[in-house]
């Protein structure tokens, strides 16, 4: 079933939330084994919130007053970097591994008021930190188009539960790429929101000022949904923007909704490096895109190619702060010790894996002494020139067009000796987030191996309805999300 | 430009950060590699160009300062390795 579907068989009483809940259970048992999604799975605790959603349904039924939350009693997975009160909470990392947070995430909040019912908590990149969710202490998760392959990262167990239908619906994080990546790798949508448009309270802090929560779905509709519900201004969190939550509306016809859209392609997101086979089929999507009605221009954004460095300068840099936090003192794994340093030396050398390692090293380098013109200072005045490239572009367009990775999903163990091939994968996603724009990627063709090629549209600050508008056009004239991975259609 | 193991070892010891002596050697490599890499930025003239901090200037806001009931003490210490009298406890600081 599509959510709109699920969404229709609870309002009409024809599905309950327990069975749905059942089934997606049951989806994950048999795949689980070699998907590997879940770093932990709430059995109990996610029937237990689909009886209380039945109970909802059945009172409103019997009484129909104000209609319940749309997406009461659907299942949700959220990213093991975001907090669920007394769930584990790991990061993927084995500092946190008997964590269990005293509260919950303002995004998880706001589903679990809604009325959706947690199925678990999806494997990750440890602290976020990587492109294949092969850097968890947890385990690897394995791409549901070709288990071989990894499923991109740093959400890669989100992306991969939607993409083996474990889940509807799930959270994510994007710092770098970690949602549009995995999205365009496993074949599912998945959006970036403007930072700030999400409250960050109770999101694991990796970079503070790039981090967002984003959502994948199977769809530009289904995304917009949950969306719409954790975003919009939080005490918590002094960056969370006062602006209301996006106003989605799918009420109109592709050729209505893509009516005189300017739509840019950026020719730095096309360069050399490019897999023949994605090139093709974002070219493919962008003329679908005139078809209907949208007008086409080249744009240059000449400081594209800096991204990739500013970002690794300054991602690290604040995560360097921000993990100073896992100290063996308050919360996580404690190495015993004599003295009080060698009790943070040895707790945090002992726990943290080698790519945390290797980035709080590469932040600490970047502020330290000496340093810190010629890298973090220099990082963020190119940040400036790459955010005014964006900015200059918006002028003229309403959205930008381009792909999301360079190639399809590489094989698992591919990149594992070569940090900065790994983080090359990064070099398209990672200006939106410097920027601090919205971008929605989605899925827009098949390598000849058979593997999801994605497509990304950004557009200028909180402009995220244009882009739900935009992907959901192209979505009812195609069916590339709607495509099932091998696995699925298995006895 | 190539990272020496002092230098590696003095940031390790501003991160608070336990090294094996193979993790040592790779990291003069690895992070010198990656350094290299980000030298490119030094092209750019960026004397005329302010820092960008946050892409959200002037849009964060202070709540006011209220008081209010938060976590329990019982919360706050439930994670903790090891308490002792209702504090979190911990190696001696000074001899």
């Amino acid at each position: 079933m599509t959510l709109e579907e699920s969404i229709h068989a609870l309002r009409t009483g024809r599905v309950s939330s327990t069975e749905l809940t059942r089934a997606y259970l049951e989806q994950i048992t048999s795949l689980e084994p070699e998907i590997h999604a879940f770093i932990s799975l709430t059995p109990e605790l996610a029937l237990q919130q689909a009886q209380e959603a039945d109970r909802r349904w059945s009172d409103w039924r019997k009484a129909p007053s104000q209609p319940p939350p749309l997406l009461l009693g659907l299942p949700l997975v959220v990213k093991d970097v975001l907090c669920v009160a007394d769930v584990p909470c790991t990061c993927g990392s084995r500092i946190l591994e008997n964590f269990r947070p005293p509260y919950h995430a303002t995004a998880v909040q706001r589903l679990l008021d809604a009325g959706m019912v947690l199925l678990g908590k999806t494997n990750t990149d440890e602290f976020a930190m990587g492109s294949s969710t092969e850097n968890s202490a947890y385990g690897v998760t394995h791409n549901p188009w070709d288990v071989q392959r990894v499923p991109g990262g740093s959400s890669g167990g989100s992306a991969a539960a939607v993409s083996a239908h474990m889940a509807p619906l799930a959270l994510g994080t994007d710092t770098g790429g970690s949602v549009r990546q995995p999205a365009a790798y496993c074949g599912v949508t998945g959006i970036k929101p403007t930072y700030g448009r999400v409250s960050r309270y109770g999101l694991v802090a990796f970079g503070s000022s790039l981090d967002v929560v984003g959502v994948f779905g199977r769809e530009a509709r289904d995304v917009a949904r949950a969306l719409v519900l954790i975003s919009g201004q939080d005490p918590r969190d002094a960056t969370s923007s006062a602006l209301p939550p996006p106003q989605v509306d799918f009420d109109h016809s592709p050729t209505q909704a893509l009516h005189g859209l300017k739509v840019g392609i950026p020719e730095e997101y096309f360069s050399a490096g490019l897999q023949p086979e994605v090139r093709q089929a974002v070219e493919q999507a962008i003329s679908q895109l005139q078809d209907l009605g949208a007008q086409l221009q080249t744009v240059h954004l000449p400081h594209t190619s800096y991204a990739l460095p500013v970002y690794y300068l300054i991602a690290p840099a604040e995560a360097s702060a921000n993990l100073a936090r896992y100290d063996g003192v308050r919360f996580g794994q404690r190495a015993e010790s004599e003295t009080i340093a060698e009790l943070f030396f040895r707790t945090r050398g002992r726990y943290f894996g080698a790519e945390v390692k290797r980035r709080i090293m590469l932040g600490t380098y970047a502020l330290s002494a000496g340093y810190y013109q010629a890298y973090y200072g220099q990082a963020q005045k190119v940040r400036t020139l790459i955010r005014e490239d964006f900015a200059r572009a918006f002028t003229a367009l309403d959205i930008l067009a381009a792909p999301v990775t360079p190639t399809t999903a590489f094989p698992i163990g591919e990149h594992a000796d070569d940090p900065l091939a790994m983080y090359m994968e990064d070099a398209l996603t990672l200006p939106a987030n410097l920027a601090g724009i919205p971008a929605l990627a989605f899925p827009v063709g098949f390598d000849a191996k058979g593997l999801p090629i994605g497509m990304q549209i950004m557009a200028s600050h909180f402009n995220e309805p244009l882009l739900f508008r935009v992907a959901h056009a192209y979505q009812q004239v195609t069916d590339w999300h709607t495509r099932l991975p091998a696995i699925l259609s298995r006895g | 430009m190539r990272l020496t193991l002092q230098e590696v070892e003095h940031i390790a010891e501003l991160a608070r950060l336990e090294l094996t002596p193979q993790e040592k050697e790779r990291f003069c490599e690895q992070l010198s590699t990656i350094l290299d890499y980000a030298a490119r930025l030094q092209e750019i003239d960026t004397r005329s160009i302010q820092p960008t901090y946050s892409v959200t200037r002037g849009e964060g806001r202070l709540r006011e300062d209220e008081p209010a009931i938060g976590l329990s003490l019982e919360a706050l210490l439930k994670n903790a390795p090891q308490i002792m009298h209702g504090q979190f406890r911990l190696p001696p600081v000074l001899e």
